[in-house]
């Protein structure tokens, strides 16, 4: 779909802010509605939709395999030990309350790691997935060149 | 600080261990990684058992919140003892499993292998532990998700649509769950399972709460692979990897099992849904059905793993039908047979494996005379399928004796005859193994047998041993069953 010229330019203007506002959701979920699971998937839409205009391979270079292979487990690995932190900080298990000074800065201190450890790991498996498929179709038919 | 959360670390040492081999990559190195951790949550669950046995129910409020809105682990004998066929079983399948997917699974992937072997494992435990609903739910996904993995590694091709099936049927049960689940919020507000055995009796008539149970039961029967449920299970455990068979053959249906019984006798355990509607007669009936069936379709079987799967669907069949007779020599015999077809289909599938890694193959035709080229491996698979059968002196017959006591108990003669009927078709399917192994001549005489390792041949005998220690010593076993069994029956969860 590169030669065609509307999708490409507003592709191009859409992205950074697929991207910025998968950013914001990302960051604003310990005050507002939002949260890892749906940044995650925002900001991977911006790959996507990248991927879909402009090839999958341009993804493909953009995050490699080796990079997701390393992001993927990183961010469930980040979400347990936070986990973990509670119960050396004297808590239980995802104990917020004890991770900073005050109750309510641990809460959100605590909340704010976590769902960063669901986004990108979210994230990555969303970019994973469809450049799986996405490689997979390109391999048995490159019709969308020849168009 | 350690004995305080053990119930956490319980589940999240394996949840977090898996993410760790994506890391390390070296196969040889994850799998050292695998060990260590299996072999430190075996000690966990010893530890929680002995705990609970010591001081009753242990309960663990995750993020510190207060039970009906937080998540909590809660264990009680029956899931400590479930916890610890889980573990036990994990512990000794991973010194097997070096030299096995050694050759069973490309050098590049093992890590891989192993990765989604803590993840099951971490399931498995964490549906185990759990006392919330919704969170048996997320681990039964992360069991489940991963077992489809584990299934499609196998070395054949119709691995892949095998686990492709079981993707297909495990998320339909899946899904039935999680609605079931749903409408028990609906008609309560709560998923602690033992707020909810709490707030059920209060409404117990509703339509809500009948239309949920029904879904629970069903989803929880595929995962279990109660009778016509079980379609997945053959071609699962035979075109498997030889790992993954032994550790789902002994661990994955059992779990399910475990958590049919929390539904029937902690959810509805106050309402006694066994005897209002007609659940018991219709779990009676498929429970039946699948003794005799599974049995029946075992005769026919050319490969003996496919064998054993479809008598794993017979052995289903009597735990349920323990379950079903809601008495405690019933449960009890329910309960104990969960650990006794562990050991023994462990210990099978064991020796199937190793017959995989020494003449790299499981048909029938193919182990024809190998009585005399190995004498030990063919007396292991004999003494594991007198198991089956129920021989005295093995673990089995402890669990049907019980079986037939509680159906005689409260007068059902008929039942405790198709018990011996089904335990006859056991003695034809396995005779004629033991025909084959020993009184033909080899088809095509295998002249280069693989030295068995001692790193699969020790797990093998440890759980064929196991399986004649339990049918003597009963007693641990037994007061645990029995134990729990009458908790479950006075309503308490």
């Amino acid at each position: 779909m590169k030669e065609k010229i509307i999708l490409r330019v507003i592709s191009k203007f859409l992205i950074p802010y697929i991207l910025l506002f998968g950013l914001y959701v990302q960051w604003h979920g310990d005050f507002g509605p939002g949260g890892g699971f749906q940044a995650g998937v925002i900001f991977a839409s911006g790959f996507i939709l990248y991927g879909l205009i402009f090839g999958v391979s341009n993804v493909r270079t953009a995050v490699p395999s080796a990079a997701t292979r390393i992001l993927l487990p990183l961010g469930v690995l980040g979400y347990g030990l936070v986990g973990v932190m509670g119960i050396f900080k004297g808590g239980n298990f995802l104990d917020y309350n004890v991770l900073a000074a005050a109750p309510t800065g641990g809460q959100h201190l605590g909340i704010i790691l976590i769902e960063l450890g669901v986004g990108v790991t979210v994230a990555t498996a969303m970019i994973t997935i469809f450049s799986t498929f996405a490689s997979r179709a390109e391999l048995q038919k490159p019709r969308d060149e020849e168009r | 600080m350690i004995a305080q959360h053990l119930p956490i670390l319980q589940v999240v040492l394996p949840l977090l261990a898996a993410p760790i081999c994506m890391f390390i990559r070296h196969p040889r190195v994850v799998w050292m990684w695998a060990f260590v951790t299996a072999w430190l949550c075996l000690p966990m669950s010893v530890g929680l058992l002995l705990k609970v046995l010591e001081q009753g129910t242990i309960v663990y409020n995750l993020g510190g919140w207060a039970a009906p809105w937080g998540i909590e682990y809660r264990i009680d004998i029956l899931n400590s003892f479930v916890l610890i066929i889980v573990s036990m079983i994990g512990a000794i399948v991973l010194p097997f499993a070096r030299r096995s997917v050694e050759r069973e699974i490309p050098q590049k992937r093992i890590y891989l292998f192993y990765t989604m072997l803590l993840l099951c494992l971490a399931g498995l435990l964490g549906m185990t532990i759990t006392g919330d609903a919704f969170n048996l739910f997320v681990f039964l996904e992360i069991s489940s998700l991963s077992t489809y993995v584990l299934i499609s590694f196998g070395k054949d091709r119709r691995a892949l649509t095998a686990a492709y099936r079981y993707l297909i049927v495990g998320t339909i049960g899946a899904t039935f769950y999680i609605i079931g689940v749903g409408l028990l919020y609906m008609a309560t507000g709560s998923l602690n399972i033992a707020d909810l055995a709490v707030l059920i009796p209060n409404i117990g008539g509703n339509r809500t709460v009948q239309s949920g149970m029904a879904f629970l039961i069903i989803g929880l029967a595929l995962k279990a692979a109660l009778f016509p449920m079980h379609m997945w299970l053959p071609n699962a455990y035979t075109y498997a990897p030889s790992v993954v068979s032994i550790f789902l053959s002994a661990t994955a249906t059992k779990v399910a099992v475990y958590a049919f019984i929390r539904v029937v006798f902690s959810i509805f355990g106050d309402v006694n849904i066994l005897e209002i509607l007609p659940v018991r007669n219709m779990l009676m009936v498929l429970a039946i059905a699948a003794m005799v069936i599974g049995s029946a379709a075992a005769l026919y079987q050319t490969d003996v793993r496919r064998l054993f799967a479809y008598s794993s669907i017979a052995q289903i069949g009597y735990i349920i039908l323990g379950i079903s007779f809601d008495s405690v020599t019933g449960v009890t015999a329910g309960v104990v047979h969960l650990f006794n077809h562990a050991l023994m289909k462990g210990g099978l599938f064991m020796v199937l494996g190793l017959l995989a890694y020494q003449i790299g193959s499981t048909k029938i035709q193919d182990i024809a005379g190998l009585g005399e080229r190995m004498p030990l491996t063919m007396a292991a698979l004999v003494i594991g399928g007198l198991g089956l059968i129920g021989m005295p002196l093995t673990a089995g017959f402890i669990s049907k004796w019980y079986l037939i006591q509680a159906a005689i108990d409260i007068g059902l003669w008929p039942i405790a005859f198709i018990i011996v009927l089904s335990s006859i078709l056991t003695v034809v399917y396995v005779w004629r193994i033991v025909e084959v192994i020993y009184f033909h001549r080899p088809v095509n005489p295998i002249n280069d047998i693989d030295r068995a390792p001692i790193s699969m041949v020790a797990p093998m005998w440890i759980l064929i041993g196991a399986t004649i220690f339990f049918g003597i010593n009963t007693n641990a076993t037994l007061e645990i069953a029995g134990a729990a069994a009458k908790a479950l029956l006075a309503g308490g969860v």
